[in-house]
């Protein structure tokens, strides 16, 4: 006989306001088999599952539902307490009264109840059905795949590494260091970009726990939470790279010219490259896009150059398996192409650049060697106007986000400028200053002060050319009149949009993303870098605009994460999976056809006991089986059952109504 | 389908049952755990207000949900169903929602079959982003199902409760 407990959250007001809660609990009071219940202001408080524990004991409840918030919210929490009471955790259910009802009738009280007791009805009937089940404890492969060799991905891999975790680290381009290895100096304290970075990507090539596998990409991602199977292409490099000693003769007597996409395409690179000096792995890799030798069969310098014989244009893509059973993904973010802001004249006017090629010009490792120059004749600029929000914060060009880290770079940019040509001035057009961070506000306040730059609230309508000038028209929204600058050089702060390869890749990993491309984190505030994939993470811009702090922080919490995941050598593993009755089971084997995971195998079994007569049937391995209950569906003798969503559950909810 | 197969249908839709002026539609949703359930759950979070008719039922997948459950959905309580994954590509299951796409045409067949109007069974795509949407989802399809009309008038009558 089944003895139900309702708990009704009021959820301070964000329930009760929209939803009668007594009249539900009185409702809920009518319900056969309801033997207890009661409302509270808010159930997942200390006092709130004292009193569902409570209830447990002294009514000998055999089943709960607490009607509050979404299960994807507090269904940990609730499972908790009910097990604290003695109860099997998994005999609890969820009424979504929240997100379900109170938060979307906010107009209709009367409805918004109603539906409120029938969403409790339904729990009630499916709890009823509800059985006992235990925690699956599966291996745990105590290794870490990290993607993506950005600040995000070498401070996870090294955070995770000094746990004495081994890491994969996998980048897509020759050298890690990603867009950070790109910038001169940083905000908030002006510290060189390379001079923090660098010494970090030499621990990441030299920690023994960290294997490094640059100029690869992750193809497939098989397995589950703990045993992750992964896929990695290594692209070919066609330079071997243990016999080459990295001396660059290569590069210097390759007749290729490509433009090099470290320095935004300012200045070219050989078709044998290092991306950059500081690179790590230093060894240079063959662009099979542009090859002589690759492309033509002609050519062949490089190797001839080789004193140790490392060219081999014989190479193949190769693809590397590892086992691993946790992924950090850090790949990073991309810029937005300011090319629709036409009537800026962008793409017609060399003169006007985006602040990655600024950056690139002001750096000492820099193609103009750190003084920027006008791409049109070379000659330093004086007058210098930066335009902000060019993408950011407009729904009819670009995106709707803020980009987070434009105001501050700008300001920094500022600064440089005024480092680097000390006659020059800078003007800034903002829509708003947003300096939110330790010392930001203060380092937006130097650079006004400092450099003397000439802050402008308002937007640029439009830029022409006056002999070698640009004259930018904007707007003074403060004096309320339109302004003229003349300028030698303008600087588009672009957009940050996340890495064009993120919904492939999110796709392949099975996380959810965002309509701009962004990851989705598995909740915004207390789950953020968690992905509703058991045992993905992610670090930095790949789940949104982030600066430098911000990334490193992310990251750090990632390795915790991962720290944590892999503290035990087995872990508990949900038992929401499905089952076989063989007694039940014809042996058609359409469940196998259907299995995502190949979870399930065709096994021989007597007919009867001692019988020599052998019958197939459905055998599911528990460690695999993820729980998506598509067996269950196409099962036609009704012999495979998916625990926790089993027939008799959802048709009870479906009749109960 | 034989003509003469199809004369013997009866249909369950005939004749219409008068609906009265209080009438409102019962609309069970099966939603998806990952994709659809946390996009309804957004729609909430982001206080986006939709018609008070659906009723929400978790599942892990949509290639969970059996012709079985959108049947007895009608026979019982409901005027129509809304069944609603991941988009295709998506699926946290790998391939999930493809066999719930390709097992809801056949279903349709069946329900046409059975006598039941197609539109009580409706099918659509929400991703865990998509709050904006589930709203208008719901707003369709509780819009179409008012229009078929009432299905049980008197639940209590019903020979399968």
């Amino acid at each position: 006989m089944a003895r139900v407990g309702v708990f009704v959250c009021f959820c301070g007001a964000n329930i009760a306001d929209f939803v009668d809660v007594p009249a539900v609990v009185e409702e809920s009071k009518k319900i056969k088999d309801v033997k207890f219940a009661v409302h509270y202001k808010y159930m997942c408080s200390d006092p709130g599952q004292q009193i569902i524990k409570d209830a447990i004991v002294q009514n000998r409840l055999t089943s709960v539902v607490v009607a509050a918030c979404s299960p994807r919210m507090h269904e940990k929490t609730f499972r908790r307490a009910v097990a604290e009471a003695g109860l099997n955790p998994y005999l609890l259910e969820i009424a979504n009264i929240r997100e379900h009802s109170s938060w979307v009738h906010q107009k209709d009280k009367k409805s918004a109840t109603e539906k409120a007791a029938d969403l409790i009805r339904m729990a009630v009937a499916k709890s009823i059905a509800n059985e006992q089940l235990h925690a699956i404890s599966v291996p745990v492969t105590k290794r870490a795949l990290v993607i993506g060799g950005g600040i995000a991905g070498i401070q996870a891999a090294l955070d995770i590494a000094d746990a004495k975790i081994p890491v994969v680290l996998v980048e897509k381009s020759p050298s890690i260091g990603g867009r950070m290895a790109q910038l001169d100096e940083t905000f908030p304290t002006l510290d060189c970009s390379q001079c923090i970075l660098t010494p970090k990507m030499v621990d990441v090539a030299s920690h023994p726990y960290i294997e490094l596998i640059p100029y690869s990409e992750v193809m497939e991602l098989d397995g589950f939470v703990g045993n992750y199977k992964v896929k990695i292409k290594k692209k070919a490099s066609y330079v071997n790279f243990s016999t080459c000693t990295g001396c660059g003769a290569c590069q210097q007597k390759c007749p290729v010219k490509v433009p090099n996409e470290y320095n935004m395409g300012i200045d070219k690179r050989k078709a044998i490259y290092t991306p950059f000096p500081q690179a790590v792995p230093n060894k240079p890799v063959i662009d099979a896009n542009h090859c002589n030798m690759l492309l033509k069969g002609k050519c062949g310098i490089c190797a001839k150059v080789c004193e140790k014989g490392a060219i081999d244009y014989t190479m193949k893509d190769e693809i590397i398996e590892r086992e691993i059973g946790a992924v950090v993904v850090a790949t990073g973010y991309d810029l937005w192409d300011p090319k629709p802001y036409e009537e800026y004249g962008v793409g017609r006017f060399k003169d006007i650049i985006t602040s990655l090629e600024f950056e690139r010009m002001v750096s000492a490792n820099g193609p103009t060697g750190g003084v920027p120059v006008r791409p049109s004749d070379g000659k330093v600029p004086k007058t210098v106007v930066f335009i902000k929000c060019i993408g950011s914060r407009d729904e009819a060009k670009g995106i709707e986000y803020c980009s987070k880290i434009c105001c501050m770079y700008t300001a920094k940019h500022a600064i440089l400028l005024h480092h680097k040509v000390h006659d020059s001035h800078a003007y800034i057009f903002y829509m708003d200053i947003r300096a939110a961070g330790k010392g930001y506000e203060e380092f937006v306040k130097r650079a006004q002060v400092e450099t003397g730059a000439t802050y402008l609230r308002g937007r640029v309508s439009k830029i022409y050319r006056k002999d070698d000038k640009l004259i930018v028209r904007g707007e003074d929204g403060q004096l309320g009149q339109v302004v003229e600058v003349e300028a030698d050089l303008v600087v588009l702060a672009t957009a940050i949009i996340p890495n064009k390869d993120n919904p492939d890749l999110a796709r392949l990993l099975g996380v959810s993303y965002d309509k701009y491309g962004y990851m989705s984190e598995a909740h915004p505030k207390l789950r953020p870098v968690e992905t509703a994939k058991a045992g993905i993470f992610l670090a930095g811009c790949t789940q949104a605009p982030k600066d430098i702090p911000d990334t490193v922080s992310q990251a750090s919490a990632c390795a915790a994460k991962v720290c944590g995941l892999f503290s035990g050598d087995t872990m508990q593993k949900d038992p929401m999976i499905s089952t076989v009755n063989t007694d039940n089971c014809s042996g058609c084997q359409n469940c196998i056809k259907v299995c995502p995971y190949q979870a399930i195998t065709a096994e021989e079994i007597p007919v009867a006991r001692g019988s020599k007569e052998m019958r197939i049937v459905a055998k599911i391995n528990e460690g695999v089986c993820q729980g998506c209950g598509s067996c269950a569906a196409v099962c036609r003798s009704m012999a495979i059952s998916l625990a926790g969503f089993t027939d008799s559950q959802i048709i009870n909810e479906i009749v109960s109504i | 389908m034989d003509s003469e197969v199809k004369n013997k249908i009866v249909s369950i839709e005939k004749p219409q049952l008068e609906a009265p002026a209080d009438w409102q539609p019962v609309i069970i949703g099966i939603l998806c755990n990952w994709c659809s359930y946390a996009g309804s759950d957004l729609t909430g979070t982001s206080r986006i207000q939709y018609p008070p008719n659906i009723r929400i039922i978790r599942v892990p997948c949509s290639s969970r949900v059996d012709p079985w459950f959108l049947i007895k959905s009608l026979q019982t309580s409901a005027d129509g169903v809304l069944v609603s994954g991941c988009h295709p590509g998506d699926c946290h299951y790998i391939t999930g929602n493809y066999f719930a796409r390709r097992r809801f045409l056949v279903t349709k067949k069946l329900l046409n079959f059975v006598g039941y109007h197609e539109d009580r069974i409706q099918f659509s795509w929400v991703s865990a982003a998509e709050g904006p949407k589930f709203a208008k989802v719901v707003e369709k399809v509780t819009q179409d199902i008012r229009k078929l009309g009432p299905l049980h008038l008197n639940k209590k009558e019903n020979f399968n409760r």
